[in-house]
């Protein structure tokens, strides 16, 4: 079995069907491209799989388990959504970044949020420990519970913190962390959101048209940064609109129209011998645009 | 009576017109955000109510909601009777200016785009970490501006409590007026609400300018 796998996922709003039952699979450390014009479902792919909509049928299965079943509305309750959310990252068009807060914040924000939960989970059950212990023995437990305490929590900041430089350098901002996302190009400001969303780890990280709303002249510095993430452990899923990058970075392409998956392969089989005639004419198009 | 006698008597007006104006704010700013959510809900009976309420409050003269409130309970034959006029006023204000605010705060709530809640979700942020972290401080800047004409209204709003008779500084400047025949003590409470409203406007362009680094 693969990595992940989606089987038909289906999904409308109101009397449009934008997902007409998506199947794909992809394997850990690769690529996927999803290309085709608009309204032929693929933000709405993205979305499924991140969560941010809840697909009416279909399954997910990620690393050999069920993740997500469209089926067992009891198990897709707001926190175990919340969950599985954390399994995928995602990079929107338009960054989203957090405006009043600087790159650095914006990066390490979530892990805090997430770090503290954590922490008052461990506070908890040191407390129910120092319960349970004899009266004389209290004392000197508290003491060394608060010992540990404060070292797991500067370790929390510590970790936090760390991750969230060698994100920088890895977008090349390193310079730019206590700047404001105001104060940065759409590019850097791009950059800064794939290091947020990167600061999460998550199994497989999406891209939504990263680059769609960016000035030409600031793509390439984005598609470079994408390019550069490309390792055997970083699994990502690109909604482009730039066929070069996705024929070149893309292990897999998928060619989606109406809803559907119209075609899919290795990226010399769709660009380079594309077989259905929708594929053939999108392909045509983008071309005669580039000039 | 000299001008000296007419400062002083003014100043112990004034401070009524704080308190009626520092009481109303502390309180409205709270339920004003709480009627902002209730009148967003998706309980619609909740929200329907709460519109509808502020469209009564926002319809009608805020004088007269002093004089119902103040007069009300006595014309019900109710046996509670308000503690003081002064109370009265502020829960007249509390109530008008936290139905204003609740509209401010919607606007506010309106104009943070989606993709701000999207970001939050994607990143395991829960709903209430998403209102506190992330959507709260861009609501704050973006009503400041409104926030401001509305404050400011309220500081020269508050004289509207003389028609219960509160002593707040028209009323005591009326008063004199009408023991030693002369107008300007009038006219000198307006210096008061002029330094006032013009200690408040510095107050809001800091704020504002405190909070610059936030654009879209």
């Amino acid at each position: 079995m693969a990595f992940l796998e989606v089987k038909d996922y289906r999904k409308s709003f109101g009397e449009n069907e934008v997902l007409k039952g998506i199947s794909f699979s992809l394997e850990k450390g690769e690529v996927l491209a999803i290309i085709g014009s608009s309204g032929g479902g693929k933000t709405t792919l993205l979305r499924c799989l991140n969560f941010l909509e809840i697909p009416e049928t279909g399954e997910l299965w990620l690393g050999g388990t069920k993740l997500f079943d469209a089926s067992e509305k009891k198990q897709n309750t707001d926190a175990q959504i919340r969950e599985k959310r954390l399994h995928f990252g995602l990079v929107f068009q338009q960054f989203n970044l957090f405006p009043q807060y600087t790159v650095f914040k914006n990066i390490t924000l979530a892990q805090t949020l997430l770090a503290k939960a954590d922490f008052r989970q461990k506070k908890a059950d040191f407390a129910k420990v120092l319960r349970a212990a004899p009266k004389e023995e209290r004392k000197k437990l508290r003491e060394e519970q608060k010992k540990v305490l404060s070292e797991i929590r500067a370790g929390q900041k510590r970790a936090i913190e760390e991750k969230a430089l060698s994100l920088l350098e890895r977008v090349g901002l390193s310079e730019k962390r206590n700047a404001y996302p105001y104060e940065l190009s759409g590019g850097q400001q791009q950059r800064v959101a794939i290091a947020r969303a990167l600061a999460l780890s998550p199994d497989i990280l999406c891209f939504d048209e990263p680059t769609s709303a960016l000035d030409p002249e600031l793509t390439g510095e984005v598609l470079k940064v994408i390019k550069g993430l490309k390792s055997a452990d970083s699994t990502m899923i690109v909604v482009t609109h730039e066929m070069e990058f996705a024929r070149s970075v893309a292990d897999h392409v998928i060619f989606m129209a109406d809803g559907v998956i119209e075609e899919e392969g290795t990226p010399e089989e769709v660009f380079g011998a594309p077989s259905s005639e929708k594929t053939k004419a999108f392909l045509q198009k983008t071309e005669n645009t580039d000039f | 009576m000299t001008i000296g006698q007419v400062t002083l008597e003014l100043l112990t007006g004034f401070g009524t017109t704080c308190l009626l104006f520092a009481l109303t704010l502390l309180l409205s700013l709270p339920i004003g955000l709480l009627l902002s959510l209730a009148s967003m809900s998706r309980f619609r009976p909740l929200k329907v109510v709460v519109r509808v309420f502020i469209w009564i409050i926002r319809g009608t003269p805020l004088m007269l909601q002093i004089i119902i409130i103040f007069y009300g309970p006595g014309l019900l034959h109710m046996s509670i009777s308000w503690p003081s006029r002064a109370f009265a006023a502020v829960v007249a204000f509390v109530i008008n200016y936290s139905c204003y605010f609740a509209v401010i705060y919607r606007g506010g709530f309106e104009s943070v785009p989606r993709g701000q809640y999207e970001a939050g979700q994607v990143l395991g942020m829960k709903k209430h970490q998403i209102f506190f972290h992330v959507v709260i401080f861009q609501v704050f800047r973006h009503i400041l501006p409104p926030m401001s004409n509305e404050v400011i209204t309220l500081v020269k709003d508050t004289s509207l409590a003389q028609v219960i008779s509160v002593g707040e500084i028209i009323f005591v400047a009326q008063n004199i007026m009408n023991n030693i025949y002369v107008i300007y003590p009038l006219f000198y409470a307006g210096v008061f609400y002029l330094v006032f409203c013009g200690i408040l406007t510095l107050l809001f362009g800091w704020l504002e300018k405190k909070t610059k680094f936030y654009r879209v």
